[in-house]
């Protein structure tokens, strides 16, 4: 039982962080049909900024806000430099943009720090708690209370507020959208800012566990953007629910099958929910007009 | 005779079997028949690729799963099983196509990102086999990978490599013009365009999906049994989603549906490293804003658009 | 058409010109290193760079060597062992370099060695594993120890201590493989029983699964974590996130200050083998490496304003002992400078002393192998 429940533990976490990226990928999907594949690189930066400032003299908070800042303006220039100057050009085109995007920001990063691995203090001490028989860190809870009032504020955003509702409403057809006054720059900025600043925080969050280094962004951002799939592309409920999944399904198999193969099952249960549904959990189906 | 050179598949190839012939009396060093294979080996898998991205419209982010298939075929083979190396080629190609075969059916039945998403998974999941089963593969280190003989004759020097790998890429180019102006081409094409549209005009979609996933499979197979001999040596990297990615920007750097534009995507991503090599700290920066730019200013690739310019319709 | 051939023609032109000419200088000493300076060997292959930077321009600026500079031509390979050989191949065929220096990881090094003992050239590895220099291969030399004499050492020290039933947790890499396979060949030498053997993906970011395995493995005394870089950092805060006490041990894997950034109060009380030179001014005066370590120290840390560590250390030896073969050898002659590579006697290095032979391509004992713990944060020798 206290495997399970050790195993249960360190796959939430995880999998708050794949959910944030996950979230990440929709948010800017809805608002532009573009799969940003520099999303980890959000993360990474969230992380590594915090650890430089922090290192030179900021305390952590402050390092923190100073990283967030950093990282939104990294997403909105993507937005408005590289995915920009594209309008119209075809998905695949998109999507390469974005990868030399991640491997600029990489190459970038690089050099303005340096290619070691870092990690700052935990926000509140190292000391593990025990749960029945299995411990938990105290970073993991601020992981998920982070996470946890993320979403609530998305939630909350895209239902309850009017710019939220006109992102909503560019997700499900842009050109309606246009047409009754909905800036559709503007929300693509917005939209880049918000995975931004989501994926800076996860970033942040995460680094007192996992040490954060330049390559870190990589193979989150694959994960995520599984986690997005699988949860059904444009749905914010299934990012969540993806990135979770992957996360508990990931360390369950790392415990109990195989340490070896725990990205394979993950990426198995991705390939057979889309093989019996196609459009992922919550995805809607794809309407195609001849 | 100006007509007879126009036709890309005998102008276009003939033009660059001589730029590759002619080319070793510019190379300062031996070195660069390195380069040069390497670019002409990474071309055939782009070939392959471009069939199915560029003609069929399906996208793939898993391709180096088969070209790991090939790779590891020619590392295993000799090592454990005894076998020739040019015996363990030919089982690497049918064996990426068997599996593409049984791959091919579900997975091409998603469509756009979720496609995606499953070549990646899949091309994930080979590259994990790879690296675990360390007793036939060497791990996640990598192994060697016994030469190539060819009648008795040990393929090592690099100017054979160069010959050889330059033979077979034009010859997988010359089978994709081929393909890409005949009824199947015209097949494929039309369900890039629209399945719905195809199926109505009589085209069994499923049925060309499948074949043109099988047939970029064994491409990509062969370019990897091709790297693998000719460096000796083999990473579970050449399965790894980076390698996925590489080929297909590629693909789309040099211009999807272009069988010349897949090469020239090759030959560029695979000399800018050696270019930078003495500048390694800048080389993700620089090539992160080369892919950047061409994709923003030429953004159906490099050929097509060059071909545009000068009028010509792009092969 | 014709305009098509010339657009490609003039790309490829273009394009092999833009290499540039290799500049075939007569005057230099060409010396290679193929090293990991990014990617996740990258807390060895970083220091193994520096050094090797700052030496040779330390020694450029005293006059170079038989009268010429030297010249270093490094390569990053982003720890992946395929660059490392074609790196390999350029450093031979292009460079034309007379020896390398270089290969910072076990893989790497494999990967490269049948490059150089084809091409005749000498080659010193910085990488761990005892198969670089066992079977003895004519043109390649090592400076690290070797992760059997790490096992040997960590036994030596559990056995002192009367513990005899151990758990091991491995990486991986090919560093981390042979560890675990040596420490199982010599376990039984010293009485050692493994009751757990566990192991974890060199790029893996959470180790509580296995760990958690061995914690409820009975009568586990203590546990031994063959690996190197990021990996042994995370299975140590693991370890502690789960409230394990048995006591841990490293490998010199992990022999720098990094280590214990990573893992922070988590390595308080972790035991490794390593050299000298991370206690450098802790050592007792009579201790005969003393001036060598310190004075490598302090070169470092006050060249590059970063900690030392054992990597760099390691880099800093084969460079010194590949310069004083090719001042006994006079000449710039690969195989000469092999034959007088084997000839090192009483070099005294910041890994130990150094006595090279024909058959024995590494030269350190294990009296060079200190057992040092980690105590507030700083490294302590244990007597």
């Amino acid at each position: 039982m206290s495997q399970f429940l050790q195993f249960l533990f360190s796959g939430l976490t995880e999998g708050a962080v794949y959910a944030l990226v996950a979230l990440g990928f929709t948010i800017i999907y809805n608002a532009s049909d573009v799969v940003n594949f520099a999303q980890g690189e959000f993360v990474m930066l969230g992380g590594m900024v915090t650890f430089f400032a922090n290192a030179a003299g900021l305390p952590l908070p402050l390092a923190a806000l100073a990283a967030m800042l950093v990282t939104i303006a990294v997403g909105l220039a993507l937005n408005k430099l590289a995915i920009g100057p594209a309008r119209g050009a075809s998905v695949v085109t998109l999507i390469i943009i974005t990868i030399g995007a991640s491997i600029f920001l990489k190459g970038v990063t690089q050099l303005v720090f340096d290619k070691r691995f870092h990690r700052f203090q935990a926000f509140s001490g190292d000391t593990p708690i025990r749960v029945l028989d299995a411990t938990i860190l105290p970073q993991s809870l601020w992981v998920l209370g982070g996470a946890g009032m993320i979403f609530l504020g998305l939630w909350l955003f895209f239902n309850r507020s009017i710019t939220g509702k006109a992102m909503s409403a560019m997700a499900a057809n842009r050109l309606a959208a246009e047409l009754v006054g909905i800036h559709a720059n503007r929300m693509m900025a917005l939209a880049f800012g918000l995975s931004a600043a989501i994926g800076a925080i996860a970033g942040i969050l995460i680094t007192p566990i996992t040490p954060t280094s330049v390559e870190v962004g990589t193979l989150l951002a694959l994960k995520g953007f599984a986690a997005a799939m699988l949860g059904g592309m444009g749905s914010p409920a299934g990012a969540v629910t993806g990135g979770l999944i992957v996360g508990i399904v990931e360390k369950m198999s790392a415990g109990y099958l195989s340490t070896n193969y725990k990205d394979a099952v993950a990426f198995i249960i991705i390939l057979a929910t889309l093989f019996v549904l196609p459009t992922g959990l919550f995805g809607k189906a794809k309407v195609e007009r001849v | 005779m100006a007509r007879w050179l126009a036709d890309p598949r005998r102008g276009g190839l003939l033009c660059l079997a001589l730029l590759i012939a002619l080319a070793p009396l510019v190379f300062p060093s031996g070195f660069y028949y390195r380069v040069g294979t390497s670019i002409f080996i990474a071309a055939i898998a782009v070939i392959g690729l471009n069939i199915l991205m560029g003609l069929a419209g399906q996208v793939s982010l898993g391709h180096a799963g088969f070209y790991g298939i090939g790779a590891y075929a020619t590392a295993i083979g000799p090592g454990s099983l005894g076998l020739p190396s040019w015996l363990s080629l030919l089982l690497g190609l049918i064996v990426a196509a068997l599996t593409a075969l049984f791959v091919g059916r579900p997975i091409l039945r998603l469509k756009g990102h979720y496609l995606a998403v499953a070549t990646l998974g899949f091309g994930m999941l080979i590259a994990m086999v790879l690296t675990n089963e360390a007793r036939w593969t060497g791990g996640p280190d990598g192994i060697t990978v016994p030469r190539l003989v060819l009648f008795g004759w040990v393929v090592k020097d690099q100017r054979a490599w160069y010959g050889l790998s330059a033979a077979l890429m034009l010859a997988g180019a010359l089978v994709a013009l081929n393909l890409i102006d005949s009824p199947s081409g015209r097949a494929l094409r039309a369900l890039h365009d629209s399945e719905v549209g195809a199926t109505v005009s009589g085209v069994d979609v499923a049925h060309y999906k499948l074949a043109a996933f099988v047939l970029s499979a064994i491409y990509a197979s062969l370019a990897g049994s091709l790297a693998a001999l000719s460096d000796a040596f083999i990473t579970p990297s050449a399965a790894g989603f980076l390698k996925s990615i590489e080929l297909v920007t590629m693909v789309v750097l040099g211009g999807m549906g272009s069988v010349f534009g897949g090469i020239l995507g090759a030959a560029l991503l695979e000399t800018l490293p050696q270019l930078l090599a003495r500048m390694q700290d800048f080389e993700p920066v620089l090539l992160g804003l080369i892919i950047m730019g061409v994709m923003i200013f030429m953004r159906d690739g490099i050929f097509p658009t060059l071909t545009r310019k000068l009028g010509r319709p792009s092969p | 058409m014709i305009i098509r051939r010339g657009l490609l023609a003039a790309t490829v032109t273009l394009a092999c010109s833009a290499f540039g000419a290799t500049a075939q200088a007569q005057d230099k000493i060409k010396i290679g290193a193929v090293l990991a300076v990014t990617g996740p060997a990258s807390f060895l292959g970083d220091p193994n760079a520096k050094t090797l930077k700052i030496q040779v321009e330390d020694i450029n600026k005293k006059g170079g060597v038989l009268g010429k500079p030297i010249e270093l031509v490094l390569y990053d390979t982003g720890s992946d062992p395929t660059k490392a050989k074609q790196f390999a191949e350029r450093l031979i065929q292009e460079d034309k370099v007379i020896a390398q220096v270089g290969g910072t990881t076990t893989a790497e090094t494999m990967a490269m060695i049948p490059v150089f003992e084809e091409a005749k050239v000498p080659f010193i590895s910085l990488g761990g594993a005892v198969v670089i220099i066992d079977p003895v291969k004519p043109f390649t030399f090592k400076t690290p120890h070797t992760d059997k004499m790490a096992c040997e050492k960590i036994f030596e020290d559990l056995k002192k201590r009367g513990l005899t039933k151990i758990g091991m947790i491995s990486g991986q890499d090919a560093f981390g493989k042979s560890m675990q396979g040596q420490c199982k060949g010599v376990a039984g030498k010293y009485g050692i029983e493994i009751v757990a053997d566990e192991t974890y993906g060199a790029a893996d970011n959470d180790m509580t699964a296995q760990l958690t395995k061995i914690k409820t493995t009975a009568g586990v005394q203590a546990v031994v974590n063959p690996g190197f870089s990021q990996g042994p950092a995370l299975v140590t805060r693991n370890y502690k996130q789960l409230g394990m006490t048995v006591p841990l041990y490293q490998s010199h894997g992990v022999a720098s200050k990094q280590f214990i950034e990573l893992a922070g109060d988590a390595a308080e009380g972790v035991r490794l083998p390593a050299s000298a030179l991370l206690v450098a001014e802790k050592l007792p005066d009579s201790d005969p490496q003393k001036s060598v370590v310190v004075a490598y120290k302090k070169f470092y840390e006050e060249t590059t304003k970063s900690p030392v560590s054992t990597f760099g250390g390691h880099a800093f030896d084969g460079m010194n002992i590949l310069i004083e073969a090719i001042k006994r050898a006079n000449s710039t002659d690969p195989v000469k400078i092999r034959d007088e590579l084997e000839k090192t006697k009483g070099f005294m290095g910041t890994a130990g002393v150094v006595n090279m032979s024909p058959t024995d391509h590494m030269g350190l004992d294990l009296t060079a192998f200190r057992m040092l713990e980690i105590k507030k944060g700083d490294w302590a020798l244990l007597p």
